[in-house]
């Protein structure tokens, strides 16, 4: 079953052209990377599937949702890990988790029964009356992370999110990504190739805001005769539209 | 609800900030301290307490700005307004988030001068309270200002506007160290036509309970406070939309 569907999404700044008529379909419960180099569009996309940005063409729909039309409902569906960790530094890990409870309208009672269970499933009881932004690095993105997952989404939405983490960092944050994984749909932005490899169901590759290629790494290596899917990438980027 | 939310963890961070403590309570209070010294060792009444304070806390509403404005281009600089635009939090949400807890902490600012000033030789009266009321449209102008600056500029240049340029013309515009009339002509024509000046002189005649005055003062404040309110409201919808 298809959970978000894009249809000839575009988006301009002026002259540039970010997002150029994307054509995507995201299936349930799947893990779904957007793979690109820096400025391939991944981010935009992300932003306009998230209600943030407005498409200057064409619509992306959410569980059948308008993105354009019915952000309400689409809001409701989403949570969000943007690329840069995006806590409130001042607050305790804790009172950031609370904080994005409230804004949902949780009760006290369930407020408290998400931060136990996402404590428990990030361990993040030992940081939980920690400043978040006193957090290193890896901290703050499970922090992120939580904050994304608390409303219970049915769809994640993980913006480059090892990005600027050291290798032992990076692969506790696969440990805990691929844990998420049939909980709900996760659509994972990231320039690393390995990271696309060792997490996705499935890869799309992008490049100058157009989706050259979409399948698993195995179809991806096929698709272009390739070895390694680092080298099957390469190959896509350079070669364009397969 | 949502709102309060929001506006709760805003207290927060600022409340939290020590460097916003340090300069928007230390800071007026340390020249209220300076100044009221000084002025036993001259002649004149240049820094009378019952017409030093009054304006001092004209002067720390200042720093109101400088919170707001830093606050909202620290969230939106490290995405974290990105993430809080994918919840159902609407504009208004968040502007009232953001303006209301500086409310409160600007009349809190304001009683903590009166306070201070009081063994420093202030006179007590009841036209303290009043004075004290009398802040909210001029702490409403430069919470709205620190909206419309936060919306345009990012941390480094609000620092700069707001941390430097703001609290001088607020401090020179405002009549606070010297008569304004003193240096006269189009210093003093530039003055009237902002509203430091007539936020200084609205406190003065509260405080002193000269009560007819305060209406030619508080007209431009609310016209200004209205017009910043409007534009800094546009601004940060705007932007909001422009991500």
């Amino acid at each position: 079953m298809q959970e978000i569907k894009t249809v000839g999404l575009v988006k301009k700044y002026k002259n540039l052209t970010a997002v150029d008529k994307l054509n995507l379909e995201i299936h349930q419960g799947e893990l779904f990377s957007l793979l690109g180099v820096n400025g391939a569009g991944k981010t935009t996309t992300i932003k306009m599937l998230t209600c943030i940005t407005k498409p200057t063409d064409g619509d992306a729909f959410v569980e059948g949702y308008s993105v354009t039309k019915q952000s309400e409902q689409v809001k409701r569906l989403i949570g969000v890990s943007p690329q840069e960790t995006a806590v409130a530094p001042n607050l305790s890990v804790k009172e950031n988790l609370e904080l994005i409870c409230g804004i949902h309208g949780f009760s006290k009672e369930k407020t408290q029964i998400r931060i136990k269970e996402l404590s428990e499933q990030f361990t993040l009881d030992a940081v939980l009356r920690r400043k978040a932004g006193k957090l290193s690095g890896g901290w703050q993105r499970r922090v992120s992370i939580a904050m994304a997952l608390i409303s219970e989404p049915k769809i994640l939405f993980l913006d480059e999110p090892t990005l600027g983490l050291d290798v032992i960092a990076r692969h506790e944050l696969w440990d805990m990504i691929r844990s998420l994984k049939g909980k709900a749909t996760i659509i994972l932005t990231t320039h690393y190739m390995e990271e696309a490899e060792a997490l996705s169901d499935r890869i799309g590759v992008i490049k100058d805001g157009k989706l050259l290629a979409v399948g698993t790494v195995e179809e991806l290596k096929i698709m272009t005769g390739a070895n390694d899917f680092e080298s099957a990438f390469v190959s896509i980027v350079k070669e364009g539209a397969l | 609800m949502r709102m309060l939310t929001f506006a709760k963890r805003c207290t927060k961070e600022i409340l939290r900030d020590p460097i916003n403590l340090a300069f928007g309570l230390g800071f007026p209070l340390v020249l209220l301290l300076l100044l009221s010294s000084l002025q036993k060792n001259i002649p004149a009444e240049l820094f009378d307490i019952d017409t030093l304070t009054p304006g001092i806390t004209v002067f720390g509403l200042s720093f109101m700005t400088l919170f707001s404005a830093t606050l909202i281009a620290k969230d939106r600089e490290s995405a974290f307004l990105q993430r809080l635009y994918t919840t159902p939090l609407s504009g208004f949400d968040f502007i009232l988030g953001y303006m209301l807890p500086l409310l409160p902490i600007a009349i809190g600012q304001t009683v903590i001068c009166y306070l201070f000033a009081i063994p420093l030789g202030l006179t007590v009266n009841i036209n303290i309270i009043y004075a004290i009321i009398g802040i909210i449209p001029m702490a409403v102008f430069n919470i709205a200002l620190g909206l419309l600056c936060g919306s345009i500029f990012g941390v480094k240049q609000v620092g700069g506007i707001c941390g430097a340029l703001l609290t001088n013309l607020s401090a020179w515009l405002s009549g606070v160290w010297f008569d304004l009339k003193l240096v006269g002509g189009f210093f003093e024509k530039i003055a009237n036509v902002l509203p430091f000046v007539h936020a200084a002189e609205m406190e003065k005649a509260l405080f002193n309970g000269n009560f007819e005055l305060v209406w030619a003062h508080i007209l431009p404040i609310l016209l200004y406070s209205i017009f910043i309110t409007a534009v800094a409201v546009l601004c940060f919808l705007r932007q909001m939309k422009k991500q």
